[in-house]
Protein backbone atom coordinates (compact mmCIF):
# COMPACT_ATOMS: atom_id res chain seq x y z
CA UNK A 1 0.00 0.00 0.00
CA UNK A 2 2.75 2.32 0.91
CA UNK A 3 4.87 1.39 -1.25
CA UNK A 4 2.84 1.81 -4.19
CA UNK A 5 1.66 5.26 -2.82
CA UNK A 6 5.67 6.38 -3.04
CA UNK A 7 6.05 4.66 -6.56
CA UNK A 8 3.62 6.64 -8.12
CA UNK A 9 4.70 9.50 -5.91
CA UNK A 10 8.26 9.31 -6.95
CA UNK A 11 7.27 8.19 -10.23
CA UNK A 12 4.73 11.19 -10.93
CA UNK A 13 7.69 13.84 -9.57
CA UNK A 14 10.65 12.06 -12.02
CA UNK A 15 7.79 12.85 -14.92
CA UNK A 16 6.48 16.27 -13.96
CA UNK A 17 10.08 17.49 -13.31
CA UNK A 18 11.16 15.89 -17.07
CA UNK A 19 9.10 17.34 -18.25
CA UNK A 20 9.82 21.10 -16.38
CA UNK A 21 12.77 20.27 -17.62
CA UNK A 22 12.46 20.88 -21.24
CA UNK A 23 9.64 23.23 -20.67
CA UNK A 24 11.25 25.86 -18.76
CA UNK A 25 12.16 28.64 -20.20
CA UNK A 26 14.84 29.65 -17.82
CA UNK A 27 17.48 27.32 -18.51
CA UNK A 28 18.92 27.22 -14.37
CA UNK A 29 15.37 26.45 -13.69
CA UNK A 30 15.51 23.64 -16.41
CA UNK A 31 18.96 22.34 -14.68
CA UNK A 32 17.70 22.59 -11.20
CA UNK A 33 14.35 20.69 -12.37
CA UNK A 34 16.43 17.90 -13.55
CA UNK A 35 18.11 17.81 -10.50
CA UNK A 36 14.37 17.25 -8.96
CA UNK A 37 14.33 14.42 -11.71
CA UNK A 38 17.42 12.84 -10.44
CA UNK A 39 16.49 13.00 -6.73
CA UNK A 40 13.14 11.42 -7.51
CA UNK A 41 14.68 8.66 -10.08
CA UNK A 42 16.95 7.67 -6.70
CA UNK A 43 13.36 7.05 -4.54
CA UNK A 44 12.21 4.74 -7.36
CA UNK A 45 15.47 2.81 -6.38
CA UNK A 46 15.67 2.93 -3.11
CA UNK A 47 11.73 1.70 -3.53
CA UNK A 48 13.14 -1.22 -5.48
CA UNK A 49 16.25 -2.34 -2.88
CA UNK A 50 19.24 -0.64 -5.31
CA UNK A 51 19.91 1.71 -2.36
CA UNK A 52 23.58 1.65 -3.45
CA UNK A 53 23.16 2.56 -6.91
CA UNK A 54 20.31 5.03 -5.09
CA UNK A 55 23.09 6.98 -3.37
CA UNK A 56 25.63 6.61 -6.31
CA UNK A 57 22.75 8.47 -8.32
CA UNK A 58 22.32 11.00 -6.08
CA UNK A 59 26.33 11.78 -5.14
CA UNK A 60 27.39 11.14 -8.80
CA UNK A 61 24.59 13.28 -10.74
CA UNK A 62 23.29 15.25 -8.01
CA UNK A 63 26.52 15.99 -6.84
CA UNK A 64 28.83 16.61 -8.89
CA UNK A 65 27.26 16.32 -13.23
CA UNK A 66 24.78 18.88 -11.86
CA UNK A 67 26.53 20.93 -10.29
CA UNK A 68 28.99 21.46 -13.20
CA UNK A 69 25.83 21.88 -15.66
CA UNK A 70 24.33 24.57 -13.23
CA UNK A 71 27.78 26.03 -13.01
CA UNK A 72 27.94 26.30 -16.40
CA UNK A 73 24.22 27.55 -17.32
CA UNK A 74 24.44 30.04 -14.90
CA UNK A 75 27.74 31.65 -16.44
CA UNK A 76 25.94 31.64 -19.99
CA UNK A 77 24.53 35.02 -21.35
CA UNK A 78 21.68 33.02 -23.39
CA UNK A 79 19.58 35.36 -25.57
CA UNK A 80 16.42 33.67 -25.34
CA UNK A 81 15.17 34.97 -29.12
CA UNK A 82 18.11 33.49 -30.65
CA UNK A 83 17.21 30.15 -29.20
CA UNK A 84 13.63 30.21 -30.18
CA UNK A 85 14.68 30.89 -33.61
CA UNK A 86 16.29 27.52 -34.28
CA UNK A 87 12.85 25.68 -33.84
CA UNK A 88 11.42 25.18 -36.84
CA UNK A 89 14.43 24.43 -38.31
CA UNK A 90 15.28 21.63 -36.05
CA UNK A 91 11.60 20.55 -35.32
CA UNK A 92 11.15 17.48 -37.58
CA UNK A 93 14.92 16.47 -36.29
CA UNK A 94 13.06 16.15 -32.78
CA UNK A 95 10.15 14.81 -34.38
CA UNK A 96 12.25 11.91 -35.52
CA UNK A 97 13.72 11.26 -31.84
CA UNK A 98 11.33 10.85 -30.45
CA UNK A 99 9.54 8.68 -32.92
CA UNK A 100 12.27 6.27 -32.13
CA UNK A 101 12.15 6.87 -28.82
CA UNK A 102 8.23 6.11 -28.95
CA UNK A 103 9.14 3.05 -31.10
CA UNK A 104 11.83 1.77 -28.49
CA UNK A 105 9.32 2.25 -25.48
CA UNK A 106 6.46 0.61 -27.37
CA UNK A 107 9.08 -2.67 -28.36
CA UNK A 108 10.66 -2.73 -24.78
CA UNK A 109 6.59 -3.09 -23.62
CA UNK A 110 5.42 -5.43 -26.22
CA UNK A 111 8.83 -7.56 -24.93
CA UNK A 112 8.05 -7.48 -21.26
CA UNK A 113 4.29 -8.77 -21.41
CA UNK A 114 5.93 -11.78 -23.74
CA UNK A 115 7.41 -12.62 -20.46
CA UNK A 116 10.17 -11.42 -18.01
CA UNK A 117 13.95 -11.90 -18.99
CA UNK A 118 16.09 -14.29 -17.15
CA UNK A 119 18.76 -12.16 -15.95
CA UNK A 120 22.62 -13.88 -15.76
CA UNK A 121 24.74 -15.47 -18.32
CA UNK A 122 23.53 -19.36 -19.02
CA UNK A 123 25.98 -20.91 -16.10
CA UNK A 124 24.09 -18.59 -13.57
CA UNK A 125 27.45 -16.80 -12.90
CA UNK A 126 26.32 -14.01 -12.66
CA UNK A 127 22.90 -13.70 -11.27
CA UNK A 128 22.00 -11.60 -8.66
CA UNK A 129 22.65 -12.09 -5.09
CA UNK A 130 20.29 -12.75 -2.68
CA UNK A 131 20.12 -11.95 0.88
CA UNK A 132 23.64 -10.01 0.19
CA UNK A 133 23.77 -6.49 0.57
CA UNK A 134 23.92 -4.63 -2.47
CA UNK A 135 27.63 -2.98 -1.93
CA UNK A 136 28.72 -6.73 -1.51
CA UNK A 137 26.56 -7.94 -4.35
CA UNK A 138 27.91 -5.45 -7.33
CA UNK A 139 31.13 -5.07 -6.05
CA UNK A 140 31.27 -9.14 -6.24
CA UNK A 141 30.06 -9.11 -9.62
CA UNK A 142 32.36 -6.01 -10.57
CA UNK A 143 35.68 -7.03 -9.35
CA UNK A 144 35.28 -10.81 -9.81
CA UNK A 145 33.08 -12.07 -12.70
CA UNK A 146 34.07 -8.50 -14.88
CA UNK A 147 37.22 -7.49 -13.27
CA UNK A 148 39.18 -7.26 -16.50
CA UNK A 149 36.20 -5.24 -18.41
CA UNK A 150 35.77 -2.76 -15.05
CA UNK A 151 39.86 -2.45 -15.44
CA UNK A 152 39.48 -1.13 -18.99
CA UNK A 153 36.70 1.31 -18.17
CA UNK A 154 38.53 2.38 -15.40
CA UNK A 155 41.41 3.04 -18.29
CA UNK A 156 39.66 4.26 -21.24
CA UNK A 157 38.21 7.16 -18.60
CA UNK A 158 42.29 7.54 -17.89
CA UNK A 159 43.12 8.71 -21.50
CA UNK A 160 40.01 10.45 -21.91
CA UNK A 161 40.94 12.59 -19.12
CA UNK A 162 44.54 12.92 -19.80
CA UNK A 163 43.21 13.50 -23.68
CA UNK A 164 40.86 16.41 -22.21
CA UNK A 165 44.25 17.74 -20.21
CA UNK A 166 46.66 18.04 -22.98
CA UNK A 167 44.44 19.36 -25.31
CA UNK A 168 43.09 22.10 -23.36
CA UNK A 169 46.79 23.05 -21.84
CA UNK A 170 49.13 25.64 -23.30
CA UNK A 171 51.99 26.64 -22.08
CA UNK A 172 52.01 30.20 -21.17
CA UNK A 173 55.55 32.18 -20.64
CA UNK A 174 53.92 35.44 -19.78
CA UNK A 175 52.54 34.45 -16.18
CA UNK A 176 54.62 34.42 -13.08
CA UNK A 177 54.02 31.53 -11.37
CA UNK A 178 53.89 30.87 -8.19
CA UNK A 179 56.04 29.02 -5.85
CA UNK A 180 53.90 28.09 -2.79
CA UNK A 181 57.07 26.18 -1.03
CA UNK A 182 59.33 29.31 -1.02
CA UNK A 183 56.69 31.68 0.08
CA UNK A 184 56.26 29.30 3.20
CA UNK A 185 59.62 28.96 4.00
CA UNK A 186 59.87 32.75 3.62
CA UNK A 187 60.49 34.26 7.32
CA UNK A 188 60.12 38.43 8.35
CA UNK A 189 63.70 38.47 8.83
CA UNK A 190 63.73 37.94 4.78
CA UNK A 191 62.17 40.85 3.66
CA UNK A 192 62.54 43.67 6.37
CA UNK A 193 66.08 45.16 8.29
CA UNK A 194 65.83 47.21 11.22
CA UNK A 195 68.76 49.86 10.77
CA UNK A 196 69.57 53.02 13.30
CA UNK A 197 70.05 55.71 10.83
CA UNK A 198 72.29 58.31 11.40
CA UNK A 199 69.99 61.58 11.90
CA UNK A 200 69.51 63.29 8.42
CA UNK A 201 71.66 59.95 7.21
CA UNK A 202 68.86 58.49 5.62
CA UNK A 203 68.43 54.77 4.72
CA UNK A 204 70.12 52.97 1.99
CA UNK A 205 68.07 50.28 0.30
CA UNK B 1 11.15 2.58 19.92
CA UNK B 2 8.45 1.21 17.54
CA UNK B 3 8.27 -2.09 19.87
CA UNK B 4 7.23 -0.16 22.80
CA UNK B 5 4.70 1.22 20.98
CA UNK B 6 3.56 -1.79 19.08
CA UNK B 7 3.28 -3.30 23.04
CA UNK B 8 1.08 -0.30 24.27
CA UNK B 9 -1.67 -2.36 21.45
CA UNK B 10 -0.99 -0.07 18.50
CA UNK B 11 -0.45 -2.53 14.89
CA UNK B 12 2.94 -2.26 13.49
CA UNK B 13 2.23 0.40 10.72
CA UNK B 14 1.12 3.13 13.62
CA UNK B 15 3.55 1.74 15.46
CA UNK B 16 6.22 2.39 13.15
CA UNK B 17 5.01 6.15 11.88
CA UNK B 18 4.99 7.17 16.34
CA UNK B 19 8.57 5.80 16.96
CA UNK B 20 9.86 7.55 13.39
CA UNK B 21 8.18 10.71 13.92
CA UNK B 22 9.35 10.83 17.45
CA UNK B 23 12.97 9.92 17.08
CA UNK B 24 13.05 13.04 13.94
CA UNK B 25 11.62 15.15 16.88
CA UNK B 26 14.06 13.94 19.52
CA UNK B 27 16.46 14.76 16.98
CA UNK B 28 15.89 17.83 15.57
CA UNK B 29 14.52 19.88 18.54
CA UNK B 30 17.72 19.63 20.64
CA UNK B 31 19.53 19.87 17.50
CA UNK B 32 18.45 23.33 16.85
CA UNK B 33 18.31 24.07 20.89
CA UNK B 34 22.32 22.74 20.95
CA UNK B 35 22.67 24.83 17.59
CA UNK B 36 21.25 27.98 19.86
CA UNK B 37 23.46 27.55 22.12
CA UNK B 38 26.60 26.39 20.09
CA UNK B 39 26.08 29.90 18.25
CA UNK B 40 27.07 31.52 21.74
CA UNK B 41 29.98 28.93 22.99
CA UNK B 42 31.59 29.55 19.46
CA UNK B 43 31.08 33.56 20.17
CA UNK B 44 32.20 33.09 23.74
CA UNK B 45 35.74 31.31 22.49
CA UNK B 46 36.17 33.45 20.22
CA UNK B 47 35.97 36.46 22.28
CA UNK B 48 38.25 34.82 25.19
CA UNK B 49 41.04 34.06 22.35
CA UNK B 50 40.66 37.56 21.31
CA UNK B 51 41.05 39.25 24.61
CA UNK B 52 37.21 40.43 24.41
CA UNK B 53 33.73 39.25 26.38
CA UNK B 54 31.37 38.51 24.23
CA UNK B 55 28.05 37.99 24.63
CA UNK B 56 27.63 38.94 28.31
CA UNK B 57 24.15 41.29 28.51
CA UNK B 58 21.08 38.97 27.66
CA UNK B 59 20.42 36.43 30.53
CA UNK B 60 22.93 35.46 33.01
CA UNK B 61 26.40 35.08 31.24
CA UNK B 62 24.87 36.27 28.03
CA UNK B 63 23.43 32.48 27.64
CA UNK B 64 20.06 33.82 26.24
CA UNK B 65 22.14 36.07 23.60
CA UNK B 66 21.15 33.11 20.58
CA UNK B 67 17.62 33.90 21.62
CA UNK B 68 17.10 37.39 21.52
CA UNK B 69 19.13 37.48 18.16
CA UNK B 70 16.87 34.88 17.27
CA UNK B 71 13.49 36.73 18.04
CA UNK B 72 15.21 39.64 16.51
CA UNK B 73 15.34 38.26 13.13
CA UNK B 74 11.99 36.62 13.26
CA UNK B 75 10.09 40.00 14.03
CA UNK B 76 12.58 41.41 11.18
CA UNK B 77 10.54 42.35 7.48
CA UNK B 78 11.25 39.75 5.02
CA UNK B 79 12.90 41.43 1.86
CA UNK B 80 13.10 40.16 -1.40
CA UNK B 81 14.83 41.93 -3.88
CA UNK B 82 13.14 43.13 -6.86
CA UNK B 83 15.52 41.86 -9.28
CA UNK B 84 15.66 38.73 -7.70
CA UNK B 85 14.15 35.50 -9.01
CA UNK B 86 11.54 35.28 -6.17
CA UNK B 87 10.64 31.40 -5.80
CA UNK B 88 14.66 30.42 -5.96
CA UNK B 89 15.40 33.15 -3.50
CA UNK B 90 13.28 31.74 -1.16
CA UNK B 91 13.82 28.10 -1.93
CA UNK B 92 17.74 28.91 -1.66
CA UNK B 93 17.55 29.17 2.72
CA UNK B 94 15.04 26.16 3.45
CA UNK B 95 17.35 23.69 0.96
CA UNK B 96 20.10 24.59 3.32
CA UNK B 97 18.44 24.56 6.09
CA UNK B 98 16.46 20.86 5.61
CA UNK B 99 19.81 19.37 4.00
CA UNK B 100 21.43 20.09 7.16
CA UNK B 101 18.74 18.07 9.31
CA UNK B 102 18.55 15.17 7.04
CA UNK B 103 22.19 13.98 7.42
CA UNK B 104 21.71 13.44 11.27
CA UNK B 105 19.27 10.62 10.87
CA UNK B 106 22.31 8.23 9.98
CA UNK B 107 24.13 9.31 13.09
CA UNK B 108 24.42 6.63 15.50
CA UNK B 109 23.86 8.49 19.32
CA UNK B 110 23.72 5.10 21.03
CA UNK B 111 23.91 1.15 20.44
CA UNK B 112 20.80 0.75 18.56
CA UNK B 113 19.59 4.35 19.14
CA UNK B 114 19.89 5.09 15.07
CA UNK B 115 16.63 6.80 13.43
CA UNK B 116 17.37 5.18 10.04
CA UNK B 117 19.86 1.85 10.53
CA UNK B 118 20.67 1.76 6.58
CA UNK B 119 23.25 -0.25 5.14
CA UNK B 120 24.50 2.99 3.25
CA UNK B 121 24.83 5.01 5.93
CA UNK B 122 27.95 6.52 5.14
CA UNK B 123 27.30 6.93 1.30
CA UNK B 124 23.97 8.67 2.46
CA UNK B 125 26.03 11.41 4.48
CA UNK B 126 27.94 12.03 1.42
CA UNK B 127 25.12 12.00 -0.85
CA UNK B 128 23.24 14.72 1.59
CA UNK B 129 26.14 16.77 2.33
CA UNK B 130 26.73 17.06 -1.59
CA UNK B 131 23.38 18.54 -2.00
CA UNK B 132 24.36 20.60 0.62
CA UNK B 133 25.85 23.26 -1.93
CA UNK B 134 22.87 23.71 -3.61
CA UNK B 135 21.32 26.11 -1.23
CA UNK B 136 24.41 28.52 -1.74
CA UNK B 137 24.59 28.17 -5.29
CA UNK B 138 20.59 28.83 -5.25
CA UNK B 139 20.74 31.78 -3.43
CA UNK B 140 24.29 33.27 -5.15
CA UNK B 141 22.37 33.00 -8.26
CA UNK B 142 18.80 34.16 -7.21
CA UNK B 143 20.01 37.23 -5.59
CA UNK B 144 20.65 38.49 -8.87
CA UNK B 145 23.78 40.41 -7.31
CA UNK B 146 27.55 40.34 -8.31
CA UNK B 147 28.73 39.36 -4.95
CA UNK B 148 26.40 36.70 -3.83
CA UNK B 149 26.97 35.02 -7.55
CA UNK B 150 30.94 34.89 -6.98
CA UNK B 151 30.21 33.86 -3.84
CA UNK B 152 28.16 30.72 -5.24
CA UNK B 153 30.64 30.42 -7.60
CA UNK B 154 33.32 29.83 -5.01
CA UNK B 155 31.26 27.53 -2.79
CA UNK B 156 30.33 25.22 -5.93
CA UNK B 157 33.72 25.24 -6.51
CA UNK B 158 35.33 24.06 -3.31
CA UNK B 159 32.94 22.03 -2.07
CA UNK B 160 33.24 19.74 -5.35
CA UNK B 161 37.42 19.86 -4.74
CA UNK B 162 37.09 18.64 -1.27
CA UNK B 163 34.02 16.10 -1.63
CA UNK B 164 36.33 14.38 -3.50
CA UNK B 165 39.23 13.81 -1.05
CA UNK B 166 36.51 13.36 1.62
CA UNK B 167 35.71 10.39 -0.59
CA UNK B 168 38.97 8.46 0.06
CA UNK B 169 39.64 9.37 3.51
CA UNK B 170 35.86 7.74 4.07
CA UNK B 171 37.28 4.72 1.89
CA UNK B 172 40.32 3.92 4.28
CA UNK B 173 37.70 3.81 7.27
CA UNK B 174 35.07 1.53 5.57
CA UNK B 175 37.77 -0.86 4.54
CA UNK B 176 38.61 -1.29 7.88
CA UNK B 177 35.37 -1.32 8.97
CA UNK B 178 34.33 -3.73 6.05
CA UNK B 179 30.82 -1.63 6.04
CA UNK B 180 29.23 1.49 5.08
CA UNK B 181 26.74 0.78 8.12
CA UNK B 182 27.84 4.09 10.98
CA UNK B 183 26.71 1.82 13.88
CA UNK B 184 28.85 -1.11 12.58
CA UNK B 185 31.79 1.40 11.71
CA UNK B 186 31.55 2.60 15.15
CA UNK B 187 31.18 -1.03 17.15
CA UNK B 188 34.77 -1.75 14.45
CA UNK B 189 36.26 0.64 16.44
CA UNK B 190 35.77 -1.38 19.92
CA UNK B 191 39.34 -1.93 21.53
CA UNK B 192 40.66 -0.88 17.97
CA UNK B 193 44.48 -0.68 19.16
CA UNK B 194 46.10 -2.84 21.65
CA UNK B 195 42.03 -4.04 22.50
CA UNK B 196 42.37 -1.03 24.60
CA UNK B 197 41.77 2.28 22.80
CA UNK B 198 38.19 2.87 21.09
CA UNK B 199 38.98 4.59 18.03
CA UNK B 200 40.25 4.40 14.41
CA UNK B 201 42.15 7.57 15.64
CA UNK B 202 44.52 5.53 17.64
CA UNK B 203 45.73 4.29 14.45
CA UNK B 204 49.22 5.56 12.84
CA UNK B 205 47.95 4.54 9.41
CA UNK B 206 44.30 6.56 10.52
CA UNK B 207 45.65 9.20 12.05
CA UNK B 208 46.52 11.07 8.86
CA UNK B 209 43.83 10.41 7.11
CA UNK B 210 42.03 11.80 10.16
CA UNK B 211 43.51 14.96 10.11
CA UNK B 212 43.08 15.14 6.33
CA UNK B 213 39.56 15.00 7.70
CA UNK B 214 39.08 17.75 9.95
CA UNK B 215 40.62 20.26 7.38
CA UNK B 216 38.40 19.13 4.82
CA UNK B 217 35.91 19.07 6.65
CA UNK B 218 36.25 23.00 8.10
CA UNK B 219 36.55 23.49 3.98
CA UNK B 220 33.25 21.39 3.55
CA UNK B 221 31.38 23.34 5.64
CA UNK B 222 32.89 26.32 4.35
CA UNK B 223 34.16 27.13 8.12
CA UNK B 224 37.17 29.73 8.84
CA UNK B 225 40.04 29.70 7.64
CA UNK B 226 38.14 28.66 4.25
CA UNK B 227 35.11 30.90 4.61
CA UNK B 228 35.78 32.43 1.19
CA UNK B 229 31.56 32.20 0.08
CA UNK B 230 31.39 34.85 2.69
CA UNK B 231 34.56 36.23 3.09
CA UNK B 232 33.60 39.86 4.38
CA UNK B 233 36.29 41.89 3.09
CA UNK B 234 36.06 40.71 -0.68
CA UNK B 235 32.03 39.57 -0.59
CA UNK B 236 30.31 41.80 1.68
CA UNK B 237 28.57 38.33 3.12
CA UNK B 238 29.07 36.65 0.24
CA UNK B 239 25.58 34.64 -0.92
CA UNK B 240 23.69 36.18 2.23
CA UNK B 241 23.91 39.13 1.42
CA UNK B 242 20.68 40.45 -0.07
CA UNK B 243 19.25 37.47 2.74
CA UNK B 244 17.23 39.13 5.69
CA UNK B 245 15.03 37.85 8.83
CA UNK B 246 14.18 34.51 8.99
CA UNK B 247 15.72 33.81 5.33
CA UNK B 248 18.84 34.60 6.72
CA UNK B 249 18.42 32.88 10.09
CA UNK B 250 17.52 29.39 8.36
CA UNK B 251 21.60 29.95 6.71
CA UNK B 252 22.60 30.46 9.90
CA UNK B 253 21.31 27.39 11.68
CA UNK B 254 21.71 25.17 8.76
CA UNK B 255 25.74 26.35 8.83
CA UNK B 256 25.71 25.94 12.62
CA UNK B 257 24.07 22.48 12.09
CA UNK B 258 26.50 21.32 9.37
CA UNK B 259 29.95 22.19 11.55
CA UNK B 260 27.94 19.97 14.43
CA UNK B 261 27.24 17.57 11.89
CA UNK B 262 31.02 17.88 11.04
CA UNK B 263 31.81 17.16 14.44
CA UNK B 264 29.58 14.46 15.30
CA UNK B 265 31.14 12.25 11.81
CA UNK B 266 34.57 12.78 13.34
CA UNK B 267 33.55 11.70 16.54
CA UNK B 268 32.06 8.64 14.45
CA UNK B 269 34.05 7.54 12.12
CA UNK B 270 37.51 8.03 13.74
CA UNK B 271 37.30 8.23 17.86
CA UNK B 272 34.59 5.65 18.84
CA UNK B 273 31.95 7.29 18.39
CA UNK B 274 29.25 6.72 21.61
CA UNK B 275 32.11 4.44 22.77
CA UNK B 276 34.27 5.96 25.96
CA UNK B 277 37.80 6.43 24.94
CA UNK B 278 39.37 3.78 26.79
CA UNK B 279 37.71 0.06 26.53
CA UNK B 280 37.30 -0.48 30.38
CA UNK B 281 33.94 -1.30 31.98
CA UNK B 282 33.82 1.42 34.70
CA UNK B 283 33.90 3.95 31.25
CA UNK B 284 30.57 2.17 30.22
CA UNK B 285 28.57 3.26 33.18
CA UNK B 286 28.64 6.79 31.28
CA UNK B 287 25.65 6.70 28.99
CA UNK B 288 26.87 6.92 25.17
CA UNK B 289 25.65 9.92 24.22
CA UNK B 290 27.20 11.83 26.52
CA UNK B 291 30.61 10.33 25.24
CA UNK B 292 29.24 11.54 21.91
CA UNK B 293 28.25 14.54 22.82
CA UNK B 294 31.63 15.26 25.02
CA UNK B 295 33.54 13.86 21.74
CA UNK B 296 31.22 16.63 19.39
CA UNK B 297 31.67 19.23 21.75
CA UNK B 298 35.52 18.93 21.88
CA UNK B 299 35.59 18.41 18.37
CA UNK B 300 33.40 21.95 18.07
CA UNK B 301 36.44 23.79 20.16
CA UNK B 302 38.59 22.85 17.54
CA UNK B 303 36.66 24.50 15.00
CA UNK B 304 36.04 27.33 16.92
CA UNK B 305 40.05 27.54 17.99
CA UNK B 306 40.95 27.26 14.49
CA UNK B 307 38.21 29.95 13.70
CA UNK B 308 39.80 32.36 15.74
CA UNK B 309 43.64 31.73 15.10
CA UNK B 310 44.30 31.20 11.39
CA UNK B 311 43.60 33.56 8.47
CA UNK B 312 41.68 33.06 5.85
CA UNK B 313 43.26 30.99 3.20
CA UNK B 314 43.39 32.71 -0.52
CA UNK B 315 41.37 30.75 -2.94
CA UNK B 316 44.30 29.63 -5.31
CA UNK B 317 45.53 28.27 -2.08
CA UNK B 318 42.62 26.53 -0.65
CA UNK B 319 42.22 25.03 -4.34
CA UNK B 320 46.10 23.98 -4.73
CA UNK B 321 45.40 22.41 -1.02
CA UNK B 322 42.48 20.64 -2.32
CA UNK B 323 43.92 19.45 -5.86
CA UNK B 324 47.67 19.31 -5.32
CA UNK B 325 48.06 17.90 -1.51
CA UNK B 326 44.79 16.46 0.35
CA UNK B 327 43.72 14.09 -3.13
CA UNK B 328 47.08 12.25 -3.99
CA UNK B 329 47.63 12.08 0.21
CA UNK B 330 44.56 10.53 0.70
CA UNK B 331 45.00 8.21 -2.30
CA UNK B 332 48.07 7.43 -1.72
CA UNK B 333 46.59 6.12 2.13
CA UNK B 334 43.97 4.36 0.52
CA UNK B 335 46.62 2.33 -1.33
CA UNK B 336 48.37 1.78 1.78
CA UNK B 337 45.59 0.85 4.14
CA UNK B 338 44.19 -1.19 1.81
CA UNK B 339 47.84 -2.91 1.12
CA UNK B 340 48.17 -3.45 4.95
CA UNK B 341 45.06 -4.77 5.23
CA UNK B 342 45.50 -7.38 2.80
CA UNK B 343 49.28 -8.59 3.78
CA UNK B 344 47.33 -8.70 7.20
CA UNK B 345 44.70 -11.46 6.29
CA UNK B 346 41.82 -8.58 7.71
CA UNK B 347 39.68 -9.98 4.43
CA UNK B 348 40.27 -13.56 4.81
Amino acid sequence: MIQTLAFYLFAALVIASAVMTITARNPVHSVLWLILAFFNAAGLMILIGAEFIAMLLVIVYVGAVAVLFLFVVMMLDIDFATLRAGFVKNFPLGLAIAGILLAELLFGLGAHSAGGLVLGTPDAATAPAANVPNIQAIGAVLYGHYLFLFEAAGVVLLVAMIGAIVLTHRQRNDVRPQNISEQVKRRPEDATINTRPEVGGGVKL
Amino acid sequence: MTAFFQSLGLPFEAAWLISTIAGILLIALPLMLSVAMIIYVDRKIWAAMALRRGPNVVGPLGLLQSFADGLKVFLQETIVPTAANKGIFLIGPVVTFTVTLLAWAVIPFNSGAILADINVGLLYVLAISSLGVYGTIMAGWASNSKYPFFSAMRASAQMISYEVSIGFILICVVLWAGSFNLGTIVSAQKGHVFGILNGFGFNPLLFPMWVLFLISGMAETQRAPFDLCEAESELVAGYQTEYSSMAFALFWLGEYGNVLLMCALNATLFWGGYLPPLDIPVLYMVPGVIWLLLKIFFFFFVFSWVKATVPRYRYDQLMRLGWKIFLPLSLLFVFLVSGYLMATGHFA
